[in-house]
């Protein structure tokens, strides 16, 4: 293995700021749009929640807490990660079986483990393990993978997939899923074989429809092509979400204003609905602020990935980033009513604490590619 | 190996590139499809949006008006609200009835009474309607209830006003009473006008002017959450109450009619001739109209129902009675009138009557007969013999053409609910009605008002009043003036003048009320008990067969029952000469007129003319 000796390098001077954050290994950019985004996600929440000061104390520390998470997985070099991965994800694959045996339930599902002290959602750690063990496996050989490898790959994703769908939680396996397939993607599976995939998925969803899917999935869906089916039921919340949305107009009827959300027509305000709140506050011109704010996170994080040095940073990070969008549009799309009913929560702005904590590792993780690198010649 | 993992890093890395470049196209292509799709909610359906947000918060609430009151001619209160709390159920928001119900009896009595009225009235009414379980709670069940309240999430104590009718039973027949409004009812009113409102007039007044008493309903705007609860009123209209009525009853005298009853039942009716105003319209026995205010029970309801008394018969309006001899002063006026008799002329009682060439012995009340008699005497001592023999003369035709005017067959037009018309027999009534023809013997019977002639007890005031005012006829009235509080400009009610009964002679009037003095006034008089030294009263006694006795056969009160026992009448009025007030009374199987009728009239006038204020 060759190593390049960092040479004829711009020697910057850095100011002491920029010094404790590289220090932190935490980047300034990525950080910056980090701390936007929860800082107006707390105003939402603040008349979300009715301005229940109790509730933005719990919202903040729980912030707080996760930011500690992203400094410290920040700190881990991505060569430990790698070499973490085969055993984070056996230890996940371990846990999620675990759940099914001896899990709690919780609203209709078995999602949560009960360590004694705190209880647990495995589910959550998977969504890191899962690309972190693609990233892994498929950074062993060279780029773009061979079918064997990606048939492996293939089934490394599944076997969690249908774990977590079996809790049942369709949004984790969801995102659990796309975490992986995005490793897949990052790391040039052929378009010609994504092509042939979306063709095969068709009659997949018809087998999935008529054999694999409970019945409230079912109604999630056909309430979801048309929520006026049932207006007092499932699509109650999506016509609710619909008009919070469409009265905000293009500026909104102002912040602590919104009709729908004070009046308790609209359901979930400060959780999966939070964005339909923004929308009926701020308007038009508050969704394409915030929207902007995510969109520079996510190129923020993409360009990082792009600049990493080694495959498995490239695809981790690469992956992590896409699967926060994939956060915002579920999310957004269900609000608005162009997805399905699905309990993906808008990513750093909803009020509730599980997703938040890996979303946020996520970031460390960026942080970590972004600031452990060798200095390469160009 | 070192520049083959060189060109593998290179290559991997551009790869990468391209697919970071495709995976930016990858995230901005949705995103911009969110923003078309939100652009469309907010600023193409925005006004959509608004109108569904607005609907979904701002309800529109009706303010029901207050009823009017009502009150008598001296303006004590007859009909008031009075501010109760009720108990009551939305059925839509129960999640559990049974249970909710069996709860609510640990903490507040609700008897089976209670239960079967809710009961009934939920199977008659909307499911998001509030249905009362309890009326009419203590302030400590108001209390105990509001401690408990979050227990019974759809139960709610309501304060509202409730119609009470203090003098209960003595106004019973004329008020009537108001009820919930019932599907049937639903369909009739204009809906709006009555949202918010749950009662409506069932009967007498409060039917007959439901229009004047309701108001006008009000309306606010309010903003509610989710679950319904009004958050602020964002506009109102008030509404406008109803207007108060005043009545021309004078409720002591009703009262004073209703007690000289005693244990009988029938009906009385007082009338001032001079305007056509009810001063007392009572039909005995009455009942409690609070009953149905609030859903009367179907025990209450049966026990009215199905008793023998019929309590909740206006037999005032509705009760139809053969008049008797109550009916001979205007039939021997229109034998006057008509030119067929004169007064003086005498005719012998023999104590019965036959027609030429019929063995049938048309019988006198007197066995022995009267001997003879002129029209003075065939009144004061109601001969029957002298008026079958004056019927047999007029013929039905003329009779009935005579007796009409005075509203004989008619209904007078009073302003309460349900009046009848009563019955004057023709010849083309009988073929019409019956396909049979006239027989003579029925006019003879009609000349003594037996036979098919009806009249209820005000008809026969009114016309007495008629006869009283020498043939000026007024609508018998009842209200007498509409008013909007206690400040607003009293709008009197008009008084009805009706084409005036045809005079031939002065003279005819005045010997036949000359006559009905005589009956109070003569030693012979049938109605003599009542003679007195304040004024002077014109009377005439009547007996209304209620089953007919068989030829040669005697009638003995001793030994029938009771309810098959004649109809007392007696009509009067007072002072005779310058009349203030006349009367018609109906004792059901009370006798003789004179006897049981007569005293009731005469507690009535007594009243009147020397107690009351006039």
């Amino acid at each position: 293995m060759a190593h390049y000796q960092p040479s004829g390098l711009p020697e910057s001077n850095p100011t002491k700021a920029e010094g404790l954050l590289a220090d932190l290994h935490l980047d300034l950019p990525l950080l910056t749009g980090l701390l936007l985004l929860c800082g107006f996600g707390l105003v939402i929440l603040y008349s979300a929640s009715g301005q229940d000061m109790a509730v933005m104390e719990r919202q903040a520390i729980r912030l707080a807490v996760a930011f500690v998470v992203m400094i410290a997985v920040a700190q881990v070099p991505p060569t430990t990660l790698r070499r973490w991965a085969p055993w984070l994800f056996a230890a996940g694959i371990l846990m999620l079986v675990a759940v099914l045996v001896a899990g709690q339930v919780g609203k209709g599902a078995q999602r949560w483990l009960n360590l004694g002290l705190f209880r647990f959602q495995p589910s959550e750690l998977v969504k890191l393990a899962v690309p972190m063990m693609i990233a892994w496996f498929l950074a062993e050989k060279s780029l773009p993978p061979r079918w064997n490898r990606l048939l492996i790959a293939g089934i490394m994703i599944l076997v969690p997939v249908l774990l977590i769908a079996k809790q049942p939680d369709l949004g984790t396996s969801l995102l659990v899923a796309s975490a992986g397939i995005f490793v897949l993607f990052l790391a040039g599976l052929s378009w010609r074989f994504i092509g042939g995939m979306l063709i095969t998925a068709i009659p997949v969803a018809l087998a999935l429809w008529e054999w694999g899917m409970r019945d409230y999935q079912r109604n999630r869906v056909l309430t979801f092509l048309n929520p006026e089916r049932d207006p007092l039921g499932t699509g109650y919340h999506i016509i609710q979400s619909k008009i919070a949305i469409g009265s905000g107009g293009l500026y909104g009827k102002g912040w602590l204003n919104g009709t729908q959300s004070y009046l308790d027509f609209l359901p979930e305000g400060t959780t999966d609905f939070i964005f339909a709140v923004l929308a009926e506050e701020f308007g038009f011109t508050g969704i394409l602020m915030l929207l902007a704010i995510y969109l520079f996170i996510i190129l923020r994080g993409l360009y990082i990935a792009s600049q990493a040095q080694d495959t498995f940073s490239r695809l981790l990070g690469g992956a992590v980033t896409l699967v926060f969008f994939v956060y915002l549009f579920v999310n957004t799309g269900m609000v608005s009513g162009i997805l399905p009913v699905v309990g993906v929560p808008l990513p750093l702005v909803s009020y509730g604490g599980t997703s938040l904590v890996t979303i946020m590792a996520g970031f460390g993780i960026l942080m970590s590619i972004h600031t452990h690198r060798k200095l390469l010649p160009t | 190996m070192y520049q083959s993992t060189l060109k593998d890093y290179l290559r991997e890395s551009r790869l990468f590139r391209a697919r970071a470049l495709s995976a930016v196209v990858l995230v901005v292509a949705p995103l911009l499809l969110l923003v078309f799709h939100l652009a469309q909610l907010q600023i193409i359906d925005h006004d959509h949006f608004t109108t569904l947000s607005r609907d979904n918060r701002v309800k529109v609430q009706p303010l029901p008006p207050t009823r009017g009151l009502i009150y008598d001619r001296n303006g004590i209160i007859l009909a008031q609200n009075l501010p109760t709390h009720s108990l009551e159920i939305t059925p839509e928001r129960v999640r559990d009835l049974e249970q909710t119900i069996e709860q609510l009896k640990q903490l507040i009595p609700i008897s089976d009474n209670d239960l079967k009225r809710f009961n009934r009235l939920k199977s008659h009414q909307r499911r998001f309607d509030s249905i009362p379980i309890r009326v009419q709670l203590s302030e400590a069940e108001v209390a105990r209830f509001a401690v408990n309240r979050h227990l019974f999430p759809g139960v709610e104590i309501e304060a509202k006003l409730l119609r009470d009718y203090p003098l209960k039973d003595v106004t019973a027949h004329i008020l009537g009473y108001v009820g919930r409004i019932n599907k049937k009812e639903l369909q009739t009113i204009d809906a709006s006008a009555y949202s918010g409102t749950a009662h409506i007039g069932k009967n007498g007044i409060e039917k007959y002017y439901e229009e004047t008493l309701h108001g006008e309903v009000g309306l606010q705007q309010v903003e509610v959450n989710a679950l319904g609860r009004v958050i602020r009123v964002l506009q109102s209209t008030p509404p406008s109450p109803g207007m108060d009525l005043h009545l021309t009853v004078d409720a002591t005298l009703q009262r004073v009619a209703m007690e000289a009853f005693g244990e009988d039942n029938g009906a009385a009716v007082a009338i001032d001739p001079r305007n056509g105003d009810i001063l007392a319209l009572v039909s005995k026995p009455g009942f409690d109209p609070n009953l149905f205010v609030e859903g009367i029970s179907t025990q209450d309801y049966n026990a009215l129902q199905t008793s023998e008394d019929k309590p909740l018969f206006n037999r005032a309006i509705r009760g139809q009675y053969p008049p008797g001899s109550t009916v001979k002063p205007f039939i021997g006026l229109g034998g006057l009138e008509v030119g067929l008799f004169n007064p003086q002329q005498k005719k012998f009682c023999p104590g019965f009557y036959q027609l030429p060439n019929h063995s049938h012995k048309y019988r006198d009340w007197k066995k022995g007969g009267h001997g003879a008699v002129d029209m003075a005497d065939a009144i004061i001592q109601s001969c029957d013999v002298y008026f079958y023999d004056l019927a047999q003369q007029l013929g039905i035709d003329q009779i009935s053409a005579y007796l009409a005017p005075f509203g004989f067959g008619s209904r007078t037009g009073i302003d309460i609910t349900g009046e009848l018309g009563g019955l004057l027999p023709t010849r083309e009534w009988k073929r019409e009605s019956r396909n049979q023809p006239w027989y003579p013997g029925e006019t003879l019977i009609t000349g003594i008002g037996q036979g098919y002639f009806l009249i209820t007890p005000l008809q026969l005031a009114s016309a007495t009043a008629t006869l009283a005012s020498r043939g000026n006829r007024i609508r018998p009235r009842i209200v007498s003036s509409i008013q909007q509080g206690s400040d607003g400009p009293p709008h009197n009610q008009p008084i009805t003048p009706l084409s005036p009964v045809e005079k031939q002679s002065q003279g005819n009037w005045d010997s036949i009320i000359e006559a009905m003095l005589e009956v109070t006034e003569g030693l012979r008089g049938t109605a003599r008990r009542i003679r007195n030294d304040h004024y002077r009263i014109a009377g005439k006694t009547g007996t209304a067969q209620v089953f007919t006795v068989k030829q040669e056969e005697e009638y003995d009160e001793e030994k029938i029952d009771k309810k098959m026992r004649d109809h007392a009448l007696f009509i009067a009025f007072a002072p005779a000469l310058e009349p203030r007030i006349a009367v018609a009374v109906i004792v059901e199987n009370g006798g003789h007129g004179g006897s049981v009728a007569a005293p009731i009239a005469k507690a009535i006038m007594d009243h009147y003319l020397l107690k009351a204020k006039s």
